[in-house]
């Protein structure tokens, strides 16, 4: 990736330059004039002709050098313009990639920080509700024994809206889980009502081809009209990362619940063996 | 601008990571993190701030109450502050910065648009 400060640089060194370029092309155009206005004032003495033809051929010469030189200049300088919009550009892009780069990194960090499920979940909220900018969604689960999907968490949905369980391939959100592939509009989302079934965005969350739940982003915050480049980045880092966040902190308290039947079951015994 | 300090107020801490992440763009600059309102507070105690981001749900006590707090206190009423919040609606902005707010972000945030806004904020106040 290219380095800010070097494009800051550049940018700098070619401002300089330009500066110069101007200045120097002042002076270029200046001399030309002194020299076209001395070279006027000869052709006004005839009885300089004689004298000063050689000198004026001199001057000619020079007029026609620096007014080649003067062209080259500004070819130049309109390069370096374009050079310039082209740095500018550039900045911008470098400063959108640095903003998604630290979204994901930021967002990537926060999911393994953990291994508490409620916490991982919340997590996942706060990066749909922080970072994407969605004001209502939810999170689903497989449950393996019914292959259903289930929702786990939920924000921003009426209080009284009961959730189905979604069988994988039925709707949109059953064929995301079917086909491991993200479902989202490209376009404006103000229009779209919110409902459950029917998601602006859709994103499954897939631990290699696995797909154990799915997030569905129903409604946009309101100063949010569309997803952006950075949303699709997101649901792709959420897609892998979440999944996997998800499902170790599962497995983990799964591991918690057994360790802690598992001590109290020696416990008991060790106590039975003693009072024996 | 080197060796800014700022106090991030948010109860979220993706969001505080995020924050503190875009700050650093800052030279030299120190990073005091508060999870709401009460928290903040007790941080501006103790410590001298450059300037304020808060968000305005969290639990305790929100942004706004702790925008206006901070602007009643003589001590305190000098250290600008931005609220960084999901609460985008033209009257939630109005409000906040009718509180004393210097500047309203909604999220999600772009890092080199709070970094612009800071800078302009502690320029005007030089």
């Amino acid at each position: 990736m290219v380095d800010e400060s070097d494009i800051f640089k550049k940018s700098q060194e070619f401002n300089e330059l330009i500066n110069q370029q101007k200045e120097f092309l002042q002076e270029v155009l200046k001399e030309n004039e002194k020299l076209r206005y001395q070279i006027a004032q000869l052709k006004s003495q005839p009885h300089n002709d004689g004298l000063f033809k050689e000198e004026i051929e001199v001057l000619r010469k020079r007029v026609e050098s620096l007014e080649k030189e003067k062209e080259e200049l500004l070819l130049r300088y309109q390069q370096v313009e374009e050079e310039n919009k082209d740095f500018a550009q550039r900045y911008i892009e470098v400063e959108e990639q640095n903003n998604n780069l630290a979204n994901l990194y930021v967002a990537s960090y926060q999911l393994h920080s953990t291994l508490d499920f409620q916490e991982v979940l919340h997590i996942v909220m706060e990066i749909v509700i922080n970072l994407i900018g969605a004001e209502v969604f939810s999170i689903m689960l497989l449950d393996e024994k019914s292959n259903e999907l289930v929702v786990l968490a939920s924000e921003g949905y009426d209080s009284d809206v009961k959730f189905p369980k979604i069988r994988i391939g039925d709707g949109i959100i059953g064929q995301v889980a079917k086909s491991g592939e993200a479902y989202y509009i490209n376009q404006a989302t103000k229009a779209y009502p919110v409902d459950f079934e029917h998601p602006l965005a859709s994103i499954p969350l897939k631990i290699k081809e696995n797909v154990i739940g799915v997030i569905n982003i129903s409604k946009l915050l309101i100063q949010k009209d569309a997803f952006t480049a950075v949303d699709y980045e997101l649901f792709s880092m959420l897609a892998g990362h979440a999944a996997t966040a998800i499902f170790s902190s599962k497995l983990y308290s799964q591991s918690e619940r057994k360790l802690s039947t598992i001590q109290s079951f020696l416990d008991l015994l060790t106590t039975s063996q003693n009072q024996g | 601008m080197e060796n800014l300090r700022f106090l991030i107020v948010e109860d979220s801490p993706t969001m505080r990571q995020l924050i503190s992440f875009s700050l650093k763009r800052f030279k030299g600059c120190k990073i005091v993190e508060a999870v709401d309102g009460v928290d903040a507070l007790k941080k501006l105690q103790g410590e001298e701030v450059d300037l304020i981001l808060t968000d305005i749900n969290m639990p305790v006590m929100d942004g706004l109450k702790l925008v206006t707090l901070v602007k009643q206190n003589p001590k305190l009423r000098d250290i600008p502050i931005i609220i960084i919040t999901t609460e985008g609606a033209q009257e939630d902005r109005e409000k906040g910065l009718s509180l004393g707010a210097e500047a309203y972000i909604s999220k999600p945030i772009q890092s080199s648009g709070l970094i612009k806004v800071i800078t302009e904020i502690l320029e005007k106040k030089k």
